[in-house]
């Protein structure tokens, strides 16, 4: 596997996704390829900070404001 | 008297009754990720609350058709996501053309084949990898996502869903989930290395 290859799979390989097989291949390549070790290493890390940002709370105006439109619309029909 | 939390399907059959408690528990339950939802694919709080108001309003009028063999959480991702997707073509847009972007994603091939080596910043500590002006980078990313990309990154990604549900959801086979999946990391992983290292890939 060339390194063009490899970039294709990588999402799917730190999802663990991949038959051992297939791992194995991207394994044996990463070995000897320092630049497509950190494209892994810094994917993995942009999709676990994304995970690690706090969801953004649902304000309390808002969630008042939805639920007197809800109500109003099942009032009014 | 039981005390059991009612399920989905039974708030619903109640709902269909003309249960307004029944709709406010269903609408307890969800409000907060239908608002996470909107608020990651808009990027700010007005357009956020307009979203939810516009799923949970079409959730009303068409929860009679609703069939309960699905499951309701996908349904409700499926009018949340095409609420959040009309509200986002009616906004002058950040995100880029397909073509940028793909040559975004695809600039990785040269910088991974190229004789200088990357930069690994991913060891880099929380504090600074998710400082405030960090953050800013990683909400811009996103919003220069093309709409298709976006909605996918922010259901698997960020929301959680299984790649399975997100199909489901987006009524995308889950190859093509994947594929955009991988597409949108790529991207984002390109954008964040500018910022922590500087290098042009």
């Amino acid at each position: 596997m060339d390194c063009k290859e490899i970039l294709e799979g990588l999402s799917e390989y730190i999802d663990e996704e991949l038959a051992e097989k297939t791992c194995l291949e991207i394994e044996s390549h990463l070995k000897d390829c320092y630049n497509c070790r950190v494209v892994v290493s810094t994917l993995r890390r942009t999709v676990t900070l994304y995970r690690e940002v706090p969801a953004p709370e649902i304000p309390g105006d808002v969630r008042t404001r939805l639920h007197a439109v809800i109500r109003l619309k099942g009032e009014t029909g | 008297m039981e005390n059991t939390v009612p399920t989905d399907s039974q708030l619903i059959a109640e709902i269909k009754d003309g249960s307004a408690d029944a709709l406010e528990d269903l609408m307890s339950r969800y409000e907060s990720r239908v608002y996470s939802l909107a608020y990651r694919m808009l990027g700010n709080k007005e357009d956020a609350e307009d979203v939810l108001q516009d799923t949970f309003l079409n959730v009303v009028r068409s929860i009679d058709g609703f069939r309960s063999q699905s499951s309701f959480s996908t349904w409700l991702y499926r009018v949340a996501a095409n609420a959040a997707l009309t509200k986002l073509r009616k906004k002058s847009k950040r995100e880029k053309s397909e073509g940028e972007f793909l040559d975004e994603v695809y600039s990785v091939r040269e910088a991974a084949h190229s004789e200088s080596s990357l930069v690994d910043w991913s060891d880099g500590p929380a504090e600074r990898l998710l400082n405030d002006e960090a953050r800013q980078v990683m909400d811009e990313a996103v919003a220069e996502l093309p709409e298709k990309y976006r909605v996918v990154f922010v259901l698997r990604d960020v929301e959680g869903l299984p790649a399975a549900e997100v199909a489901d959801v987006l009524d995308l086979s889950i190859p093509a989930v994947k594929s955009r999946l991988h597409r949108a990391r790529l991207y984002l992983r390109n954008r964040l290395s500018d910022y922590f290292t500087g290098e042009t890939v």
